[in-house]
């Protein structure tokens, strides 16, 4: 069937929503067992507990009344597996299949809830069995993640069901002006790092008098521990489909390119597959629903290079050449794809346009804060407890973030600082708890928003290495074109070995400093004018323990190997051999039960084997 | 290097094919090549030449700019060890580091019985599961360096088995 009018299609919709809520209240007379298909749950098991399930349905020849539905990421992923049950909306977490037995027959046949997989709040013991009375859930605010965890993301019905394309179909009643007014006027900034204004880029885009003219979707998520992209390509890849056309309404483009990374397979699936079912439903391709709007959407494949992250190096990479950055301007929205007027937004804020234009304005700025409106997804990870995709009003304090979604730090250990921006971003600490979380407060503080990665770090991380993770990073991304990146980022990776190895001099801090800025100031492209912000940043935070590896040679948080050697304490050794049996390198010698054991600290790689197997405490790293 | 076979060649022009009529499809073009073939060879890429016009300096220089293209065959089994950031401070360094040692050979390498490759990946999503590795596509969640040989083995046992 293709949708040839909004009415008919409006009229659908009615019929996918009831259809859909049907699912959550019960009223078709059937149970369901949702089942949460990220990645994190889909590791842990689900694809397991969702053959446990459909067994004991067959078993019991239940398929009329039980059903069991996969959605898309439930955000909390360290406490997954997930079971969600419905209609009692009751919320099962850290499943496992031999649990599915106690849901099947104590709970959706008998009407028990099984109290000990429900979720226990560590702090205050309370059991909370819905899903929204968790402390994780309870700030955040779903917008750009507006469907995922909730409908199956292969389903264009469900999607349709959930509100998807009433914010095109707004925008398509509307003059592509008044659609770019409005997303002026919503303050939504680009939620890829930069925080541009989109609808000023939209504007550029639209003033530009061109046949042809082209949208981009930034879906080459690169920052290493950020992964919200690929969620909402994955989950409910409708509305980032949405978003993108209602774009190409707004500056008058006709053809549309995903660009994403080879690496999220699922994602690319998701998508092409969404675009042929609103292909072969009349909601993408010519005379939209006989508006006369015509939108063509395409995917690309990214090919494993961070750069790509920039538009320009993403612009030269959809035309098949190497992904590397070029001089700015002509920006792309003068000339872009083809030499064509273009416009290159990130997943998220294309995934939040649908929501401003079917929810109205006001209810997308009474988010945030005055001059960041609307929310943020972050990927909370690290040493926190708990892990996962969360979605917080602009404002919200970091504190709020780390300890009341979060959880706060895992074993209770000390929070040392939270890195935002990934490689281009830097740390935030102790000191800027209280911060609240929006572009400019957090470039004032030292970082950058960012994509939305967000990796909490304890006492145990030695801040001199993490740096040089990403500057190691940098070095291996850097595209070579321009020499301050290509060669800046290796000097100062190579002053970073120095000082972790313990043959740093205070010198090196002006060193840094220096090429840090001629890299700034000098670089094409982001990747390099952000590249020594991770440096800086922890040099500034963090100086006393720069300083304890270049004066005393040694690494505070026990993490650079050649400033830490693992000892056995003779009085505590027991002789019962288990160090010397996972050693890899036969580093460690000794007779089990005659004589205490010893490492040879010539042949040891410092892997840290031993220390986790004895079970004595007699093995220390100083 | 062996010279291609017929079939080879066939098969390489038909992907090229399938793309016809698409703007610039480069990228696409050699995506499916390392996904059919599991690497990307010099005389592959001449071939991708003749049938699509494109100078083979091009080619060259695209197929060595992209981390997932490879000049080399691949492994059996591809050992994907995260290094994205939540899983470094995780200590996923030990984890690669021993699955290097027990193998013998660095990140991007492949062992001489072509069994194994280990590649050194920029974050998978998996931050949940940190440290996450992945072989073949299936990810192990919260990889200790202790269950790194049981890996290595469990995979050799599958050989012997087979």
């Amino acid at each position: 069937m293709t949708y040839t009018a909004s009415e008919e299609l409006r009229r659908d919709i009615e019929r996918f929503k009831d259809e859909l809520n049907s699912k959550f209240t019960g009223e078709d007379g059937k149970k369901y067992l949702v089942l949460c298909g990220g990645t994190g749950c889909m590791a842990g098991g689900t694809p397991d507990l969702r053959e446990a399930a459909q067994g004991l349905i067959d078993k019991e020849q239940m398929q009329e009344s039980i059903e069991v539905r996969q959605v898309g990421c439930f955000g909390m992923c360290s406490e997954g597996p997930f079971v969600r049950v419905y209609p009692d909306d009751v919320l099962y977490r850290l499943v496992r299949p031999e649990d599915i037995r106690d849901i099947f027959y104590e709970h959706l046949m008998g009407g028990e809830v099984v109290e000990r997989l429900v979720y226990e709040d560590p702090k205050t013991g309370e059991r909370h069995t819905r899903m929204q009375d968790i402390p994780f859930y309870r700030k955040q605010r779903r917008v750009a993640l507006h469907g995922c965890g909730v409908i199956d993301p292969n389903k264009i019905e469900e999607a349709l069901g959930y509100g998807g394309y009433q914010g095109l179909m707004n925008a398509l009643e509307m003059d592509p002006q008044e659609v770019i007014d409005t997303i002026l006027a919503s303050g939504l900034r680009g939620r890829g790092g930069g925080g541009f204004p989109t609808g000023r880029k939209w504007q550029f885009a639209h003033d530009q008098q061109s046949d042809e003219k082209y949208v981009v979707c930034n879906g080459d998520e690169g920052d290493p521990g950020a992964f919200m992209d690929r969620s909402m390509l994955e989950d409910n890849p409708l509305s980032v489909v949405e978003g993108m056309a209602i774009a190409g309404y707004a500056i008058g483009a006709r053809e549309g390119y995903f660009y994403i990374r080879a690496e999220y397979p699922i994602a690319v699936a998701r998508v092409n597959a969404i675009i042929r079912q609103a292909e072969e439903l009349g909601l993408l391709g010519d005379d939209i629903l006989g508006t006369g709007f015509s939108f063509h959407a395409h995917v690309r494949l990214g090919a494993g290079a961070f750069v790509c992250g920039e538009e320009t190096a993403l612009l030269n990479s959809i035309m098949g050449k190497r992904g590397m950055p070029r001089p700015r301007p002509p920006f792309p929205a003068v000339s872009g794809l083809w030499g064509k007027p273009t416009i290159v937004n990130n997943v998220e804020t294309l995934a939040t346009v649908p929501y401003i234009l079917r929810e109205g304005l006001e209810s997308f700025v009474c988010h945030g804060t005055e001059r960041s409106t609307g929310t943020k997804v972050f990927c909370l990870g690290g040493k926190v407890n708990n892990v996962g995709l969360v979605e917080i009003p602009m404002g919200v304090t970091l504190r709020e973030l780390i300890y009341d979604i979060g959880g706060g730090i895992q074993h209770d250990k000390e929070f040392k600082a939270i890195q935002t921006g990934g490689p281009s971003g830097g740390c935030l600490t102790a000191e800027d708890l209280d911060t609240p979380i929006d572009f400019d407060n957090m470039v004032e503080k030292g970082s950058m928003m960012g994509s939305g990665g967000a990796i909490v770090m304890d006492e145990d991380n030695c801040m001199v290495d993490v740096a040089k993770f990403y500057m190691g990073f940098i070095c291996d991304e850097s595209c070579g074109k321009c020499s301050p990146c290509r060669i800046g980022t290796k000097r100062m990776m190579e002053i970073l070995d120095r000082i972790t190895a313990g043959r740093g001099t205070h010198r090196d801090f002006d060193e840094l400093e220096a090429i840090g800025e001629a890299c700034k100031t000098n670089s094409l492209c982001a990747l390099g004018q952000t590249a020594a912000n991770p440096i800086l940043s922890t040099i500034a935070h963090f100086r006393d323990e720069y300083l304890a590896h270049i004066d005393e040679h040694s690494c505070p948080a026990g993490i650079c190997r050649d400033l830490i050697e693992y000892r056995i304490i003779a009085d505590k050794c027991r002789m019962c051999s288990a160090c010397a049996r996972v050693c890899p390198v036969f580093a460690i010698d000794g007779q089990a039960g005659k004589t205490v054991f010893t490492i040879d600290t010539e042949k040891c790689i410092k892997c840290g084997s031993c220390l986790s197997a004895c079970r004595f405490d007699a093995i220390v790293k100083e | 290097m062996a010279k291609l076979s017929g079939a080879a060649v066939a098969k390489v022009e038909e992907i090229c094919d399938a793309h016809q009529g698409e703007k610039t499809p480069l990228i696409m073009i050699l995506s499916d090549i390392q996904r059919t073939f599991g690497y990307v060879p010099l005389e592959v890429q001449e071939v991708v030449s003749q049938r699509t016009g494109i100078s083979v300096a091009e080619i060259y220089g695209v197929v060595t700019f992209y981390s997932f293209f490879s000049l080399t065959p691949k492994g059996k089994h591809v050992i994907g060890c995260c290094l994205g950031t939540a899983c470094y401070v995780k200590d996923a360094q030990k984890v690669i580091d021993r699955f290097c040692e027990d193998l013998g050979i660095q990140p991007g390498e492949t062992t001489e019985d072509r069994m194994f490759t280990i590649d050194a990946l920029r974050c998978i999503g998996a931050c949940a599961a940190a440290p996450a590795v992945t072989i073949d596509g299936k990810v192990y969640a919260r990889v200790d360096v202790q269950q790194v040989p049981g890996i290595i083995a469990e995979y050799r046992g599958e050989e012997v088995v087979a």
